[in-house]
């Protein structure tokens, strides 16, 4: 705990005071797992019916204690300062790194479907489907970062903008035949960024948290008439049949598409690295977008309105387009997300578009480091990628038993990882800034000097 | 006029419940301006505390006389859920007070992922029904229609649920408004710093806000699951918008907004679904939202905002 006292510290270093603290933890485990550790409620015939696992509790417990024992012992020693976790690195190494990591990101990105078709034969198509999940998340990241980063305006219904990009995409494309991918794409980007317009206009005179709640109910209800308006959106049963995307004409089929045109042997696998190369340059056209938008006035307006939004009103910035631009950019990166979404789910429902999406996306982009580009990309592989990974513990079946399945522990584990790396470091992953106005010299500024993100 | 009264005693005890719910998400933003969004979940733990003791007093035990089982489960249940309060506030809040001011949302999301999927994974997806433990009602009043006779219910349930809900905001008015506890809580309201200054413990005042709305938001649980009978592991999201939804329509801050919120917001949800469609009742509270935000942004009895520079 990193804002624990001192003299609780100093306590905890005495083997008694250790164990005496990890004593009361498990005594909270104790208490707070009763009802749902060592009892579990069933549907039984006749009603519900109680059943114990005491074992379950005790080990939970015991667990608790062992590890808050040695945690005191090993970790929190009174000879650190509180909060002393992270080894001190002036912001212009992490700026260098960051730099330094960002290109060869993007090398490894690049040549990334073909390290994995040579490296993992076997498993090749698993991992780019990985990689396109995580590039997904890595797109609307950067999009949200627009929004929340840039601009301050702390969005929590994200996700409607890529529903609706979504939706325009797989309704267009069903219904004009002669729209491909590559005229339904911008089209439904278009119309996110409308949205955008449209949702941003009313709440423009709101801030913070009253904004950030506003948008979670529009978020929601646009959700739920997605899943109410069945003659035009298909309700829960969704849109299935959303074309694929083709190769300038040439699609992946067996026969007569893109591998005979090629004279190279069919395999499915083209396609994926396709889908993979779709969302690699719309991510980086995203990113390209935003690095370029922030030089100009209208991005600078932004980082404005985000440190103090009286000054620039009073300096004569009109902040109701500065936050309209921001808000319809944002969503039109989303709407394009969400075309992709569709064309390569090939069907898309109302349960794809929870607020548990918007709240991943923030959560990625707060995590990484408000405003932070390559912040996101980290962030997503770290809780996109790692939580995947919890699919294919298998191994673990042998260590507690056949019952146990890994995978329904993957948003327990990522609830905890957010709070866990939110403790740890409040700022992000990376936290450092470069200030993109500058007076006479460049001077690096860490983000903890910057109160940041206020959502004036 | 029959169905009119009908909806609206309808309305009163869904309201009760949000309002309920409304004064801890009012009264942990008034104290440290953070919007808790893991106290809808600490609502759906609360019922969750509630079933499994009503289970053991009713089948292990075998208690049958009903008034001291629900007093029991209602003890049981707000001491439980209150533990639960504290150490969401503990774990995940404190470290990051003072911190800047996303951070403590992000870890709000995170805890209620967390508990979320906890109870999913502890207790299982499905949901759990309960047989209706108080029956029965009485007819306050009868008339005719084109389509027959009406009769206007007004079950036990509601009338404890209503009757509860009334002594216990009596209960907590006195306890802001006479007691020490009440006193500091209003303090650090105002200013922290100072109340520190003047010999206030602002860490254990928080934690005591957490833990009193944790507490009324286990009785709202056991409101909820006795008057619907059904719980699963995700009633807490959406109960919980809509009841920050209720502070907000109140005024966040205030107490008494919040219950008017939260009545307000029930009548709402009630009367849409009984006068236009059911599906878009969650449309019809969210738009209240967003409308009363963008013309009222300091609410029903909120104060207003002064922003100084």
């Amino acid at each position: 705990m990193a804002t624990t006292s001192n003299a609780a510290l100093n306590d905890r270093t005495s083997m008694a005071g250790s164990i005496k603290d990890a004593a009361t933890a498990a005594g909270l485990v104790a208490l707070l797992g009763f009802f749902f550790l060592a009892i579990r409620t069933d549907i039984a015939p006749g009603g519900l019916e109680v059943t114990t696992r005491w074992g379950l509790w005790f080990s939970a417990i015991a667990l608790v204690f062992a590890g808050r024992l040695l945690l005191n012992i090993f970790v929190f020693r009174s000879d650190r300062k509180p909060g002393s976790f992270s080894i001190p690195i002036s912001p212009e190494t992490t700026s260098r790194i960051g730099k330094g990591l960002g290109w060869v990101l993007l090398t490894f990105a690049i040549i990334l479907p073909f390290f994995f078709t040579y490296v993992f034969p076997a498993r090749d198509r698993q991992y780019i489907d990985l990689a396109i999940l995580i590039m997904t998340y890595v797109m609307l990241g950067w999009g949200l970062n627009i929004v929340v980063g840039l601009a301050g305006l702390l969005d929590l219904g994200y996700v409607a903008f890529y529903a609706v990009g979504a939706y325009s995409f797989a309704l267009l494309a069903q219904n004009f035949e002669f729209m491909g991918f590559w005229v339904a794409l911008p089209l439904a980007g278009l119309l996110a960024a409308c949205w955008g317009v449209v949702l941003g206009f009313p709440v423009l005179r709101l801030r913070g948290d009253y904004l950030a709640i506003v948008t979670l109910a529009f978020g929601e209800i646009i959700r739920v008439v997605l899943l109410n308006w069945y003659s035009f959106t298909g309700g829960p049963d969704g849109v299935s049949g959303i074309p694929k995307p083709s190769f300038f004409g040439l699609e992946f089929s067996r026969n007569g598409g893109f591998a005979e045109f090629f004279g190279i042997p069919y395999d499915s696998i083209h396609r994926f690295i396709y889908l993979y190369y779709i969302i690699f340059i719309l991510a980086i056209i995203t990113n390209v977008v935003t690095l370029r938008l922030r030089r100009l006035p209208v991005g600078r307006a932004w980082e404005a309105l985000r440190e103090d939004e009286i000054a620039c009103r009073s300096l004569g910035i009109n902040t109701t387009n500065t936050k309209l631009t921001a808000f319809a950019i944002g969503a039109m990166f989303a709407g394009f997300a969400g075309s992709f979404f569709a064309t390569r789910q090939g069907f898309i429902s109302p349960e794809s578009f929870t607020f548990l999406e918007s709240a991943i996306v923030l959560a990625i982009v707060v995590l990484g480091g408000l405003g932070s580009q390559i912040g996101v990309v980290i962030a997503s592989v770290v809780m996109i990628g790692g939580i995947e990974l919890l699919r294919n513990l298998n191994f673990l079946k042998a260590v507690f038993g056949d019952d146990f399945e890994p995978s329904q522990y993957r948003m327990l584990i990522f609830g905890l990882a957010m709070v866990l790396i939110m403790v740890w470091k409040p700022r992000g992953l990376i936290s450092s800034r470069e200030p993109t106005a500058v007076l006479k010299e460049k001077k690096k500024i860490s983000g903890d000097l910057v109160s940041q993100g206020e959502g004036h | 006029m029959e169905y009119f009264v009908q909806q609206l005693i309808n309305g009163l005890t869904l309201g009760s419940i949000y309002g309920l719910i409304a004064i801890g998400y009012t009264m942990v933003y008034g104290i440290i301006g953070m919007i808790n969004f893991a106290h809808g979940d600490i609502f759906m733990v609360g019922s969750f505390i509630a079933l499994a003791t009503f289970l053991i007093l009713t089948t292990v035990f075998g208690f049958v006389f009903l008034p001291v089982v629900l007093l029991i489960v209602l003890i049981v249940s707000m001491l439980f859920t209150s533990a639960w309060g504290w150490t969401v506030e503990r774990l995940a809040y404190r470290p990051l007070r003072g911190s800047f001011r996303l951070a403590p949302l992000i870890t709000a999301i995170g805890m209620s992922i967390v508990l979320q999927n906890f109870v999913q994974v502890t207790q299982g997806a499905r949901v759990k029904p309960l047989q209706p433990v108080i029956p029965g009602g009485m007819t306050i009043m009868e008339g005719f229609t084109e389509n027959g006779p009406i009769v206007v219910q007004l079950s036990y349930m509601q009338i404890i649920i209503i009757g509860t809900t009334v002594a216990l905001m009596i209960g907590f008015s006195l306890l802001i408004s006479r007691t020490p506890l009440g006193r500091a809580q209003r303090a650090c309201e105002q200013d922290q710093k100072m109340a520190s200054l003047l010999g206030v413990n602002v860490d254990r005042t928080i934690s005591l806000t957490f833990v009193m709305g944790a507490a009324l938001a286990s009785v709202a649980g056991i409101m909820f699951l006795l008057l619907y009978g059904v719980i699963d592991f995700y009633i807490g999201f959406l109960a919980g918008v809509k009841a920050f939804t209720a502070a907000v329509l109140g005024g966040i801050g205030s107490l008494p907004g919040a219950m008017l919120g939260g009545l307000l917001i029930g009548m709402i949800e009630v009367f849409w679904s009984a006068y236009f469609t059911v599906e878009y009742k969650d449309v019809a509270a969210f738009s209240i939202l967003a409308i009363v935000l963008i013309f009222l942004p300091s609410g029903l009895l909120g104060k207003p905002e002064v922003e100084k520079v």
